[in-house]
């Protein structure tokens, strides 16, 4: 028999304040672990957003090459200036105003300092403005990516390294030979050791490699199989790793020898010595001593410390996309002043493009609103008459069932079976045009269909009995009670759904690509039947490309996609606020 | 006296396999209030929503037997329930108002039923309405405000508004008072009381002093069966059935 008064005393009891203090402290961790897992996920989102801003900072200018140009009458047609080869002019024009620039493969790296868009710009500008032919223009020629990267130092740079010495110079038909009067080139000569001690030591992991070889054959030779040619293979595997050391021991004595002199090549730093515009590019060096070929005027034998400048690239030529000569050019560009930033129209007015600096996002924007419209259209109109109908007139009969267990199946496919859906469908019977946001509108519009169709639903359902009991009572008809009361009262939910599957519409990829809107495209569309592309295609287009220049691209589209959504977000709120407020 | 505005022969009302109301006949009076009485699942809200066909809403539901209003079967295939509770108005339990201003509210009914042609004469049934209900005065100044921030009285009186708006003949309330205090009870009394000069009005309710005071008929209700019909003096002084008594002496409900 029980006693209630017992079972009271147990309320003050010692074991009940430690049962308390139990239950007080499993509160105490889960609210930690709730305050970690914010923290995490916070920590995430920061890291994200500092990464993709990080990356995008690069897209924000852009750079110009300020020129001199001769917009000569007889080059120009002025009734046809299309046809003038002004891609021509302004490669003679940089042959001009670098003359010392000669050879075939350091032209077209000075060509390359250009885009191929400039010239196009330049001739736009005069079609606006026949009167300028004839004329000498002063024009802003947009950089190629390569410069453009270099000016923003993701190449690193080439930097001036301190030096005391005077130098001389003695010329012997195209090589310079440079002596100074103390060791400046020393400092320099430790990374080349270093680099040559290091080959040294890929040179005995392959003697090692080798030698590893010799044992396995020379095994199967003692185990009698194949004898003779196991060990002939053997000792073939043993010539070759004596020479590997053979060759590294040779590295290693050069690289400790004193006042030796070293190759500079394409895979070690690269060092010039400058005299305000003109430069030599050393190929070897020594500790007091360098030699290389001129670029420029150098007009005196001697100079004394103050004079000339030791420049060095610390980041290998095989390592960056910029040359030396192009390089060098830049910097003579830089001090003259003649290197202008802008802000980057291209990246927001242009549709896509293989030249980074010529791409834009433009066109992917565009082309994601004419498909975002196409399926908010299709999918708002057409899944909330039919949540309203599953909830508020299908009885319950078998048939509504398997209706609403497929529309939940629905929800769980995955995106690119749509497109296949699309592909199939859409553009395989009913023909309609590939690469085009209505098709893909209406891909993501089914996509985004359930999402939407079960969001309403379960607004709809949140609807209080009462306000429908209310109107019914007052001889409302069904349709009036829905469409008067159900809906107005249901709409944020609806609206909060609706957002939520256009976010994930909105970033979809792999149905677009099924249906050709992974195409290279760029033409603005002008409506939902042109060709188009979206923004999260663009951005897998572009992470995809080569071009350094890219990354800042991808990462500036991804931006502009995350204010996309960010904008649709406000939209979304703004009308729930104002159907909040109206009922 | 007065002539009968609804009749009521042999009504069975089931609900799947259970049978709700058991063979319940009754006529209610024009220009009168009659008062269902009874304990809790007895059935008295289930047949107060078979005069309005409100039950029509359940797909298990279904009912058998005659209900004339005015002589004409209510259940038959030509009537339209949404035109049949146009004219058969009803109140709930809990206040109901729409999350939309007050003027909205009571104009929502004659605006759906065609029964006025321009905004004056809406405005003329909005304010006959609201004065009826006794709600015109505290509500004249802020009809646009939402009929959601009234108190609770006051928006039943609101919803009782809404009601007499599309101009009803019956007047169906279902415990209109239970969920008020004591002074908005009294205003919702004294209200129905006035309105039985014009309409027909119903009410439902478990508290006997409620009944006592505004109704002039009573029928109690027990376990699906109406038990007894009568005068509400009667019912109250006099009652023939045993559990009649023991339920309005307060043994059981």
């Amino acid at each position: 028999m029980i006693s209630m008064t017992e079972l009271s005393k147990k309320h003050v009891s010692p074991e009940s304040a430690a049962r308390l203090k139990k239950r007080k402290s499993a509160q105490k961790r889960l609210q930690m672990l709730g305050i970690m897992a914010i923290t995490i996920s916070g920590l995430a989102l920061v890291t994200l957003l500092w990464s993709v801003f990080g990356k995008a900072t690069g897209a924000i200018t852009e750079s110009y090459i300020e020129m001199t140009i001769e917009l000569d009458a007889d080059e120009i047609d002025r009734d046809n200036i299309r046809a003038a080869n002004f891609s021509g002019m302004a490669k003679s024009m940089l042959k001009d105003s670098f003359p010392y620039v000669s050879g075939r493969t350091p032209r077209r790296q000075m060509y390359d300092l250009i885009s191929v868009g400039a010239a196009f710009e330049l001739r736009d500008m005069v079609m606006e403005n026949p009167s300028l032919v004839g004329q000498t223009i002063t024009f802003e020629f947009l950089a190629s990516d390569i410069a453009d990267l270099y000016l923003k130092h993701s190449y690193g740079q080439i930097e001036a390294a301190p030096h005391t010495g005077d130098i001389s110079l003695v010329t012997e038909g195209k090589v310079t030979t440079i002596q100074s009067s103390a060791p400046d080139f020393a400092p320099l000569l430790v990374s080349v050791r270093a680099g040559l001690h290091a080959k040294a030591e890929g040179l005995r992991t392959q003697a090692q490699m080798q030698e590893n070889g010799r044992v396995v054959f020379d095994q199967r030779a003692a185990d009698g199989e194949d004898v003779e040619v196991n060990l002939a293979e053997a000792i073939r595997r043993g010539a070759a790793r004596d020479q590997f050391y053979a060759q590294a021991d040779e590295l290693d004595a050069l690289a400790a020898q004193q006042g030796a002199v070293f190759d500079l090549d394409s895979r070690t730093a690269s060092v010039f010595v400058r005299v305000g515009d003109s430069w030599i590019k050393l190929e070897t060096i020594s500790e007091t001593s360098g030699s290389g070929e001129i670029l420029g005027e150098f007009t005196q034998d001697s100079y004394a410390a103050a004079d000339w400048e030791l420049m060095v690239y610390a980041t290998p030529e095989t390592a960056r996309k910029v040359s030396d000569i192009q390089a060098m050019l830049l910097e003579n560009l830089r001090d003259a002043d003649k290197i202008v930033t802008h802000f980057n129209t291209h990246f927001f007015t242009a549709g896509d493009s293989r030249e980074p600096e010529l791409a834009g996002v433009w066109g992917a924007a565009v082309g994601s609103f004419w498909t975002m419209m196409v399926t908010v259209i299709f999918a708002f109109f057409i899944g909330v008459p039919a949540a309203i109908y599953l909830e508020e007139f299908a009885g319950d009969s078998r048939a509504t069932r398997f209706v609403e267990v497929n529309i939940n199946n629905l929800a769980a496919v995955p995106s690119i079976v749509f497109g296949l859906l699309g592909l199939s469908v859409f553009i395989g019977f009913f023909g309609m045009h590939r690469s085009s946001p209505i098709v893909g509108g209406i891909v993501l519009g089914i996509m985004t269909l359930p999402v939407i169709i079960i969001a309403a639903r379960a607004a709809i359902k949140a609807v209080p009995p009462s306000i429908r009991d209310g109107a019914m009572a007052l001889g409302a008809s069904d349709l009036q009670v829905s469409m008067h009361h159900v809906l107005p009262l249901s709409m944020p939910g609806i609206l909060t759904g609706t957002i939520l599957g256009m976010a994930r519409a909105l970033g979809e990829t792999a149905p677009l690509i099924m249906i050709g809107m992974v195409a290279f495209i760029v033409d603005i569309p002008d409506g939902p039947t042109d060709n188009a592309t979206v923004l999260p295609v663009q951005i897998f287009r572009w992470a995809d490309f080569p071009e350094r220049a890219f990354e800042a691209r991808t990462a500036a589209a991804i931006v502009v996609l995350l204010l996309f959504l960010f904008v649709m977000n406000f939209a979304a709120i703004i009308l729930r606020k104002r159907f909040e407020r109206r009922w | 006296m007065t002539n009968v505005k609804i009749s009521n022969r042999h009504v069975d009302v089931y609900y799947g396999d259970n049978h709700a109301i058991k063979d319940v006949s009754i006529d209610i009076l024009d220009k009168t209030v009659t008062a269902f009485i009874g304990p809790s699942g007895c059935g008295k809200s289930t047949f107060l929503r078979c005069l309005n066909r409100m039950n029509d809403t359940i797909s298990s539901c279904r009912i058998t037997g005659d209900i004339l209003m005015d002589g004409e079967d209510i259940y038959a295939k030509s009537v339209d329930p949404v035109q049949l509770r146009a004219r058969v108005g009803m109140v709930f339990q809990k206040p109901n108002p729409f999350p939309k201003s007050i003027y909205d509210n009571v104009a929502y009914g004659p605006k759906i039923h065609g029964l006025v042609d321009n905004k004056t004469d809406l405005d003329e049934v909005v304010e006959l309405s609201l004065k009826r209900a006794a709600i015109w005065k505290e509500v004249k100044d802020r009809l646009n405000e939402s009929g959601t921030s009234l108190s609770g009285g006051q928006q039943q009186r609101l919803c009782i508004a809404r009601a007499i708006a599309t101009a009803p003949e019956v007047l169906l309330m279902d415990e209109p008072a239970s969920a008020l205090d004591p002074i908005a009870t009294a205003q919702i009394e004294e209200l129905i009381d006035e309105l039985r000069h014009q309409y027909s009005v119903v009410i439902v309710t478990h508290s006997m002093q409620q009944a006592a005071r505004v109704s002039q008929k009573t029928a109690f209700f027990h376990m699906g069966d109406m038990v007894e019909y009568g005068d509400t003096t009667e019912i109250f002084t006099n009652p023939v059935d045993q559990r009649t008594q023991d339920y309005i002496t307060g043994r059981f409900g």
